[in-house]
């Protein structure tokens, strides 16, 4: 598991790392933010700047020559990234779900204890092909299986998005154990770019987050079955996947939500100078918008402070309690919707001029991703899971 | 016999793709195609039939892993 640096030089060092990640947003991933939403393209630049400053490997523990974060730093990061542009810190976010589920589940195996030396070193970008024309968006069952012979494997599965599948250097598919398993008997298993192909089946032209890039291929792998994690997938996702997703996304939302909160408090400034003897009625407004933006802020805290107790703890049992999936989820919830009133409330703040696509104060790619954030994993089908777990669950 | 009952039970609520004769007392029912929407039918269903009540601290993945495990986990509860 990753070390939690609690020593202030420790600190001190995420600092200067926070500070850096603010020069790369402001140098780098803002100035190509527009041309990505337009072009709903790859980040390329936001992507190569995180891999020369080794971010891509931020989460990787110390002794396999990462940086040893800890979750609350990676979600910390994320925001920032979250502040100059959501698909660039979208990329970030989801490549940091995968190698989470390296770092906590296979570190067993020589295979991934390599592999984690080779992505410090050669800062791989890991894409994930979880979904599956067949089961309607459902993580826990496949229709896809390893074929397994000998000592090495063949996969072929349909996914209606891998996110930066083409820019990606390797990708975690999840599948059956074998033909003969049922759906829902699944391992997750890292496929090399030299031994996959990718042949699209639909495109990415979407209202926001463009520039993840998450079209449908049809993924034809082989590779070596020490490429399979050793641990079953739904345990994958109850420890790492469900809650390290949520508390990502939800971060690099809340940075999208600041970004916007920044962009009016400049405009209220703006008008305040036009204007120095009365406060503007928009201060008002802005004060209001901040007080949600801390609630934002702070749901993914605590979920933050809670799942980063649980992975000290190491019960592997309590990532299955339905307490925490229900709190996990209702961070989803709550924060994919504050965005969505976040930037709102501040494009009521700007007026026209956050409606323009041509001014200073454009508001246009904040709200456009920011209503992405109820659909990617729909949160009526999250909601429906609380619903029936609500039913037994009782408060402690 | 509470490991029949149970296994009737698995039967009518657990919605497994195979068929529950086929499992042994210590199968994975997850590995089976246990769903955890599922498990709260069957949770339901058991409390109902055996008149209990799961606390907080059953409700997890441990506890409806095996027939063998919720046989267990009633027994300590009806104590």
């Amino acid at each position: 598991m990753a070390t939690s640096g609690h020593h202030s030089s420790e600190y001190q060092d995420f600092d200067q790392l926070l500070k850096r990640v603010h020069q790369i947003g402001k140098d780098v991933v803002l100035p190509a933010a527009e041309d990505v939403d337009k072009h709903a393209r790859f980040p390329r630049e936001a992507i190569d700047a995180l891999k020369e400053a080794k971010l891509l490997s931020a989460y990787v523990p110390v002794e396999f020559g990462g940086m040893g974060l800890n979750i609350a730093q990676i979600a910390k990061i994320c925001e920032v990234l979250g502040q100059y542009c959501g698909s660039s810190a979208m990329v970030y976010a989801m490549h940091k779900i995968q190698v989470a589920c390296i770092v906590h589940h296979g570190t067993s195996s020589p295979y991934f204890r390599n592999y984690l030396h080779d992505l410090v070193n050669q800062q791989r970008l890991i894409a994930s092909a979880t979904t599956e024309i067949g089961v309607g968006g459902d993580l826990r069952s496949s229709v896809c299986a390893v074929e397994v012979t000998g000592n090495t494997f063949k996969l072929t599965k349909k996914a209606p998005v891998i996110s930066y599948g083409v820019d990606a250097d390797d990708i975690m598919v999840t599948s059956r154990r074998s033909e003969q398993s049922p759906a829902s008997d699944q391992v997750h298993v890292l496929v090399k770019k030299q031994n996959y192909h990718l042949e699209p089946i639909s495109g990415w032209d979407t209202l926001g987050f463009r520039g993840t890039c998450s079209s449908g291929f049809v993924l034809s792998s082989s590779g070596s079955t020490e490429q399979i994690l050793p641990v079953p997938f739904a345990d994958i996702l109850s420890q790492t996947m469900h809650p390290y997703a949520h508390i990502v996304w939800s971060s690099l939302w809340s940075g999208i939500a600041a970004d916007a909160v920044n962009l009016a408090r400049a405009f209220v400034r703006e008008q305040a100078r036009k204007n120095p003897s009365a406060p503007p009625t928009s201060a008002l407004r802005l004060a209001e918008t901040d007080s949600v933006l801390q609630t934002m802020r702070n749901n993914v805290r605590a979920a933050v402070v809670e799942y980063d107790q649980l992975l000290r703890d190491g019960n592997p049992d309590a990532f299955n309690n339905f307490g925490f999936t229900i709190r996990t989820n209702n961070l989803k919830l709550s924060c994919s919707q504050l965005i969505v009133d976040i930037v709102g409330r501040a494009m009521l703040i700007c007026g026209i001029s956050s409606y323009r696509n041509d001014s200073k104060f454009s508001l246009s790619r904040q709200i456009r991703d920011a209503y992405g954030a109820a659909l990617m994993v729909n949160n009526d089908r999250i909601m429906n899971h609380n619903a029936t777990m609500l039913m037994v669950h009782k408060e402690g | 016999m509470s490991l029949e009952t149970i296994r009737e039970i698995l039967t009518q609520h657990g919605r497994l793709p195979v068929d529950v004769k086929t499992l042994a007392d210590d199968s994975d029912l997850y590995n089976a195609g246990l769903t955890s929407l599922a498990t709260v039918s069957l949770m339901l269903a058991l409390e109902d039939a055996f008149n209990i009540e799961f606390p907080e601290n059953k409700l997890s993945r441990k506890t409806f892993e095996s027939i063998e495990a919720i046989s267990e986990a009633i027994e300590e509860l009806k104590g």
